[in-house]
């Protein structure tokens, strides 16, 4: 028989065993029934980032003339001036149109001058930072080359934000054509106000690309399969994103062969721009740039129909101003 | 400093050059760097494509003319470049660096002559025989353009992968670039590599078709490593560290000779130096190949053009070839004929459109660039291939003249059209399904866009009228850049497509 082992050794070799039992029981105990990697993530409600509204301040604000940035100075001090937006510390989301890695003067994106002037506009009311992002149809790294939005953005004091596969989560809107849908969450998240600027466009499906499609650049996800939804989908759009200021960008007008265009034929100087916080209505101003009315755009009328905004906006207290 | 260290210093220099140079090969980095030098300066490339084609491709001080400069420098100073330069050299002697027997025994095992090195020889001469028959193949073989290839395919895109996970950024121009077949580009790098821990540079004594090549040349240099045999005491030391196994200890084989001067080093008694115009006799000035061997490695490339290119994988029979090949590519002969597989298009290619073709290009066509719209599409004002490219497979285009603003040197003119799109109108949605869409028509990137859409009233199961809007390819103004075919939002093979459908209409 071989000698017994101590008291102190026995104890010595259980209590071993029995912690590697309890550091794998307890490790299987905390792991099972987690979320597995991967997973889709609680859909996110995006918060509005509209502010109240003075009085005495316009609804829409529409600046004819030259140059590009002085329009949006004018129109700024117009609507009240930044500081109804932005105030100190903020953290601005800008969202131009980048869809397309194509030079400016094409007008398939928004005018960098426009950008410009806004992110500076921005910075100057005391803004913490100012992010430009968009998720565009192109190599995003391209699109805010070729476009000089990225490098527009740079110069006001802002930051370009190009789009990741972690920045994607699914969104809240229920009984919409979007519920669950992926969406460009992070920037959003981070913002405490949200701008868009979009340009004037023609297209073929939805007849124009103008504000509202804008946002169409926050999603993700295989949303090349909305247009067979497409009215449906710019109007869900309208009430997904309330912004704090929106910024019909009218400088050049893409009139034809839109939304990509490609030849100067297609382009013409617009030498116009309107703010306001209604997409729906700067989108009905927008629409007789294109020598539309709201009757030829089927997702305005939608839009209206669900409350996201108003479509006369002669009935609303907008105003002129001349460059 | 010992010559040694001054070769090591040189090999670390042109290695971290040659990964310069890919670093900056891609968007937005490139503007205006000869990022493609080393394929450039590759005396087997301009050999070889100049048999094929029977011109030295050159665009100004740049091109392949620079090749001719390194077989002058091999001609005067031996194989410098496998020594001192050669990056894919340099892995394989990093590799027996770190793995390879310290023992003296089994280095001078490792680096004793065999005499099946002579393999190489016959690489090189079926390879260049075959080039005479416009079937050029060098680029399976030929380092520069394997590493190249490796480093594009394999390589890079675990490197960015790696930088992107640990919150570094990539380096590559927008996402992690994918490759199809990647895995066997890397596999078969790989193999080679490790093949340096069972014989020191074994790619380089037994395969290479440019050290070949170089060894050939390198029999009229005027300096050479030259043992003294009067004070040599045949101790053999001289063979521990031969990169080139070209029997110091004995006479020199030339061809083999590196030029490394490891024996100079290794010398205990001085008896080995670097000379100028030695005796004859203390060398054998050519390789080791017999002339019965170098008739049927030439008979070997000469079959390849009735076997391959005959065979009709690589123009098929029916007429145009089934694949896209890169904007300003020549006509899929003239391509073959001068494309050598170094992948470094694909490298540049910013939407990740390019990809080294499998089998689909017939065996001629292994890894040479093809599109694969579903991965991405061509950027109709990008020409970043065709300035990487060493050899004018893909024409060197300014953005005008693909755009077809500017004269191009082929005499032809309108934009360049890559293909042709066509509908499947049994898959897509407004034809097939009376659903709307025409995605296509948004991302049609021409002015007038090409792709245009007709409105059709249409009977549903239901009874219902509808009025769809159907899509429809004008061929004239598709320039085939398959942005549509990436965005259709068909899955599994798209509802539209390109092809190389040019001229039938």
């Amino acid at each position: 028989m071989s000698e017994p082992v101590s008291r102190r050794e026995a104890l010595k070799r259980l209590g071993a065993t029995g912690a590697a039992v309890a550091a794998v029981s307890g490790t299987a105990l905390w792991l099972h029934g987690r979320r597995p990697r991967g997973a889709a993530p609680e859909p996110y409600a995006l918060p509005s980032w509209a502010v109240a509204k003075p009085a005495s301040a316009p609804d829409l604000v529409v600046a004819r003339g030259s140059p590009a940035a002085s329009l949006v100075t004018a129109a700024l001090e117009e609507m009240g001036g930044i500081q109804r937006f932005v105030q100190p510390g903020d953290v601005v989301l800008i969202k131009p149109n980048a869809a397309f890695d194509r030079p400016a003067w094409q007008g398939s994106t928004t005018n960098p001058d426009v950008l410009r002037a806004m992110v500076a506009a921005c910075m100057d009311a005391g803004a913490r930072e100012v992010l430009v992002t968009d998720n565009p149809i192109h190599v995003p790294e391209g699109c805010f080359r070729k476009t000089g939005l990225g490098k527009a953005a740079e110069d006001g004091g802002g930051s370009v934000w190009l789009p990741r596969k972690a920045d994607f989560g699914p969104v809240a809107l229920p009984d919409t054509v979007l519920d669950g849908w992926e969406v460009f969450l992070e920037p959003l998240k981070r913002a405490t106000k949200v701008i868009g600027i979009a340009p004037v466009k023609d297209h073929n499906l939805s007849r124009a690309s103008m504000t509202l499609k804008n946002w169409y650049g926050l999603l993700g996800g295989p949303r090349n399969r909305l247009h067979q939804k497409l009215d449906e989908t710019i109007a869900t759009l309208a009430g997904m994103v309330k912004p704090t200021l929106s910024v019909l960008d009218g400088t050049r007008i893409l009139i034809r062969n839109g939304p990509t265009g490609g030849s100067p034929d297609d382009v013409i100087d617009g030498n116009v721009l309107a703010m306001g916080t209604d997409g729906v209505a700067l989108d009905a101003f927008g629409a007789t740039l294109l020598e539309l009315g709201v009757a030829d755009l089927t997702y305005l009328q939608m839009a209206e129909q669900w409350g996201h905004g108003a479509s006369d906006w002669m009935a609303l207290d907008t105003r002129e101003v001349t460059v | 400093m010992r010559i040694a260290n001054v070769r090591v210093v040189s090999q670390v220099f042109f290695l971290l050059l040659f990964f310069a140079c890919l670093y900056m090969a891609t968007a937005p980095r490139i503007s205006g760097f000869p990022t493609s030098i080393f394929l450039e300066a590759d005396p087997l490339v301009a050999v070889a494509v100049t048999m094929a084609t029977g011109q030295l491709y050159h665009i100004g001080a740049t091109g392949l003319a620079l090749g001719v400069i390194l077989l002058v420098a091999t001609m005067i100073l031996g194989r410098i470049f496998c020594g001192w330069i050669c990056p894919m050299g340099t892995l394989q002697h990093f590799v027996h660096w770190l793995g390879f027997s310290r023992t003296a025994k089994a280095r001078l095992e490792g680096n004793a002559y065999r005499k099946w090195y002579w393999l190489k020889y016959v690489i090189l001469i079926g390879f260049l025989v075959a080039a005479a028959f416009q079937i050029l193949q060098i680029g399976l073989l030929d380092p520069i353009a394997l590493i190249s290839r490796s480093f594009t395919d394999a390589i890079f895109p675990v490197i960015d992968h790696g930088l992107r996970l640990l919150g570094l950024g990539g380096i590559a121009p927008s996402q992690t670039p994918v490759y199809a077949g990647a895995w066997f580009i890397g596999i078969v790098f790989a193999a080679f590599l490790l093949m340096s821990l069972v014989i020191p540079r074994f790619f380089c004594r037994a395969l290479c078709p440019l050290g070949a090549l170089m060894g050939v040349f390198s029999r009229f240099a005027v300096w050479r490593i030259h043992r003294d045999p009067g004070t040599c005491t045949g101790c053999n030391l001289c063979l521990k560290g031969c990169e080139g196994a070209s029997d110091p200890h004995a006479t020199l084989r030339l061809s083999e000779c590196m030029v490394c001067m490891n024996c100079v080093e290794d010398c205990p008694h001085g008896s080995i130096s670097f000379k100028f115009l030695p005796p004859q006799e203390s060398a054998k000035p050519w390789p080791d190949l017999s002339g019965r061997r170098a008739v049927l490695a030439g008979l070997g490339g000469a079959i390849l053009f009735p076997s391959v290119r005959r065979a009709g994988a690589t123009v098929p029979l029916s007429g145009t070839p089934g694949w896209i090949r890169p904007p300003g590519s020549h006509p899929e002969a003239d391509f073959l004929a001068r494309c050598i597989k170094c992948d470094a298009c694909i490298h540049s290619c910013p939407t990740n459109v390019l990809q080294p073709a499998g089998l689909e290009a017939g065996f001629e066509g292994l890894w040479t660039p093809i599109l694969d719209m579903r991965v991405g599409y061509c950027d109709i004002t990008c020409t970043l291939c065709g300035y990487v490219c060493p050899t004018g497979a893909i024409q060197r285009l300014t953005p005008d003249q693909r755009a077809g603003e500017a004269e191009r040197p082929d005499g032809t003119d309108g934009p360049v059209q890559i293909g042709t799109a066509s509908y499947d109108r049994g898959r897509c949605l407004p034809w097939a399904m009376d659903t709307p869409c025409v995605v296509c028509e948004e991302v049609c990137p021409t002015s007038p866009k090409a792709i245009w859409n007709k409105k059709e009233t249409v009977v549903g199961r239901d009874g219902q009228e509808r009025v769809m809007q159907r899509p429809y390819v004008d061929p004239k103004l598709c320039v085939g850049c398959g942005i549509c075919e990436h965005e259709c939002p068909i899955r599994g093979p798209a509802a539209i497509r390109v092809g190389s459908y040019i001229g039938t209409v």
